[in-house]
């Protein structure tokens, strides 16, 4: 299931390159293995060749950056070392503010370019921390489900239904419109809470006649999602089993609290209940309503239930 | 419109509310011309069932006069007279297409909730909780009957509303309760429970070649229309032990099948046994008094039918399992799936095989439902059964 997560949803793995870290750990390397290789020179570059202490810093600056590279370079707990990169610049900093104060001269001069050198370097690390954890954090809030209804309808009939994404809404209940621009893209509105709408292009990147079909949404969505679903014969004649796999990205902040209250808290039992109602339209031909349940099923809406009795006219 | 609402424990009150409307192609609206208060009403009456709200609509037992249909309804007219099974079933699942109506696997718009107390969810059903699909009941002058080209029966004229009436719920409850003993020349067949289900299902054991049949209760006005009408052997268990009468009836044997017709506000001959679950049931730790259903299973013949079609709810305490497994005994239940029985009932009471309606003790106006419930409720007036005309 991990594996579909990259395959449908691509946009997790930016806004940073799965890359980023791997470069921060070269950047490491090749700062550790100078300071190792030629303390001397490096020294003297930096304007800090007066100082008895220099070369052991600076050996001491060439293991701490090895170490991290090393770090960086394993693919684990990337953010961390992102982070030790920035705990690193600061000491070097420090030391360089330090060493500034009492130079002067051609060596002050010096030593100011490395700590301008070094400062660069800061905001390079402290970026690509933030933005890792952030990558980090998008893929840990990816929801991801698997719900399964049976359909006493043959696959056939069940995936030619689905098929056309415009029936969607008609058993979605987020779902305001499907739009099929053509036979693979597709433009989808959901209604969110207070009126706020969610828009997204989708296209169907895999499709098994009366088999299965696969769609995500466009890169660029603010809300990345992709599905599938797969029609197997249900044993013993009795229809389809129609198997979904969903997996979405809420973002962080106001647009992801949209989302969040979108699904629901019981992101599950709402696609349970848009199966429900697939089923229904399948079987019976429409969403059943009782009058405690006007618009259909909805377990969300069982605790605001009306009371069994015909509905006002007006409502209508 | 006027209708029969359910007001919270113990209440019930004759409204006004909307006029139904067709909210499915596959609705229509049937004027009722009458309506039964089943005891399977008191235990909503009662409060025993999770899931009502105030001002819900009760009934479920109904019949009446098609007076508009949705537009994919094309067995049915206005004008027909049809009467309504009580569960609502779309015919198409595969539930419905085995026969097992009951048990519609679309009916129940509040599925989830069920199956949150019941692993899955029956069907839908009319004015008996939001559990059930929060339908509309028919004690009302209206009502929107879902899923119209499955269920409604046409009732030829000469077939009286007394009668008809009953094939909505009662007799072919009472029916498949006899139907699942399984019943064999020469059978003795007790029943727990002589309301109007437990009477209909001694007198279907009966129709079913029962060589005896013994109906269990303690309301002697009750027994004696088990004896005029069917010629049945009585209990009253208040007065005998039914155990030993039992076996005593069979000797030794224990009868053939048992039907429960009680459900889950029995009442038992011992005071101290009839607090206990009463005690648990007020507390909430039971929500059922299953006496009749653990009687049933000690009574039973070894080998064995227990066939169980009073109402339940949710869990009972101390099932007797050491006996209902050491002696091979069978366990057969479910709400009864109408739909496979109207017509071969209406049939068999066309043929004068039977007329259900011994049963019924009180017509009614439906503006007299609340004291309808009430007399019922307090086995006042001798009541039996109690159809509410409209």
């Amino acid at each position: 299931m991990a594996r579909v997560d990259t395959v449908l949803l691509p946009e997790l793995d930016g806004p940073v390159p799965a890359t980023l870290p791997s470069a921060l750990g070269l950047l490491s390397v090749a700062l550790g293995a100078g300071a190792l290789a030629a303390p001397g020179p490096i020294a003297r570059l930096t304007g800090l060749d007066d100082s008895p202490v220099a070369r052991a810093v600076l050996l001491g600056v060439g293991v701490r950056e090895v170490a991290n590279a090393v770090g960086l370079l394993s693919g684990r707990r990337p953010a961390g070392w992102a982070w030790t990169r920035v705990a690193g610049d600061v000491m070097d900093l420090t030391l360089l503010g330090r060493a500034l104060a009492d130079r002067g001269g051609e060596r002050r001069r010096r030593v100011a370019l490395t700590t301008l050198a070094i400062a660069g370097v800061t905001a390079v690390d402290v970026l690509s921390a933030v933005r890792i954890g952030q990558a980090r954090r998008a893929r840990a809030r990816v929801i991801r489900m698997q719900v399964a209804v049976t359909v006493n309808r043959s696959p056939a009939e069940a995936y030619r239904f689905w098929r056309d994404v415009e029936n969607l809404p008609r058993f979605m209940a987020h779902l305001e419109s499907v739009r099929a621009d053509d036979l693979r893209r597709s433009h989808w509105v959901a209604h969110g809470p207070v009126g706020r709408r969610v828009e997204w292009d989708a296209e169907i990147i895999d499709d098994q006649p009366n088999t299965s079909i696969t769609w995500r949404s466009l890169p660029g969505t603010r809300v990345p999602n992709a599905g599938r679903v797969r029609f197997v014969p249900a044993p013993g004649d009795r229809g389809t089993e129609v198997r979904v796999e969903l997996r979405y990205a809420p973002p962080a902040g106001a647009l992801g609290r949209v989302v969040a209250k979108l699904f629901g808290e019981e992101p599950e039992q709402q696609v349970r209940d848009d199966l429900r109602r697939f089923k229904q339209v399948l079987e019976t031909g429409e969403v059943v309503r009782s009058e405690g349940s006007p618009n259909g099923i909805s377990v969300r809406q069982q605790v605001m239930q009306r009371p069994a009795q015909p509905l006002p006219a007006f409502r209508r | 419109m006027r209708a029969t609402a359910w007001m919270g424990t113990d209440r019930v009150k004759v409204i006004d509310v909307p006029d139904p409307r067709i909210m499915n192609a596959r609705d229509a609206i049937v004027r009722v011309s009458t309506t039964a208060i089943c005891g399977s009403d008191l235990h909503l009456y009662h409060g025993y069932i999770p899931g009502m709200r105030k001002g819900d609509i009760l009934g479920h037992e109904f019949m009446g006069e098609v007076v508009e249909v949705g537009p994919q309804v094309r067995n049915l007219a206005v004008g027909d007279r049809v009467v309504v099974p009580f569960p609502i079933s779309c015919g198409h699942c595969s539930s419905c297409q085995r026969g097992l109506y009951s048990v519609c696997e679309n009916s129940n718009p509040n599925a989830g909730i069920a199956e949150k107390t019941m692993g899955h969810s029956p069907a839908g059903i009319f004015g008996y909780s939001h559990l059930l699909g929060g339908y509309a009941g028919g004690q009302a002058e209206y009502a929107r009957v879902p899923f119209a080209d499955v269920g409604p029966l046409k009732v030829p004229d000469e077939v009286p509303d007394d009668q008809a009436v009953l094939l909505a719920d009662v007799f072919p409850t009472g029916y498949m309760g006899a139907e699942m003993c399984d019943i064999k020349r020469g059978q003795v067949i007790a029943v727990w429970g002589a309301g109007p289900v437990g009477l209909l299902a001694a007198a279907s054991a009966r129709l079913l070649g029962a060589e005896r049949v013994i109906v269990i209760d303690r309301f002697p006005y009750r027994l004696r229309l088990a004896q005029e009408h069917l010629g049945a052997e009585t209990i009253n268990y208040e007065e005998a032990d039914v155990l030993d009468t039992l076996n005593e009836m069979t000797a030794g044997r224990g009868p053939d099948a048992c039907i429960d017709a009680v459900g889950l506000e029995g009442h038992h001959g011992n005071a101290a046994m009839y607090a206990y679950d009463r005690a648990k049931q007020a507390t909430r730790t039971e929500t059922e008094r299953p006496f009749a259903l653990r009687q049933a299973i000690l009574a039973c013949r070894s080998g064995g039918v227990v066939s169980v079609i009073g109402a339940y709810g949710g869990f009972v305490d101390k099932f007797p399992m050491g006996a209902f497994m050491n002696r091979s005994l069978t366990l057969r239940t479910g709400q009864c799936h109408v739909q496979r029985y109207t017509r071969p009932l209406l049939e068999r009471i066309q043929r004068g095989e039977i007329d259900p309606s011994f049963i019924v003790s009180h017509r009614m106006r439906l503006a007299d439902a609340p004291k309808g419930y009430k007399i019922f409720q307090k086995k006042q007036d001798d009541c039996t059964k109690v159809l509410l005309t409209v």
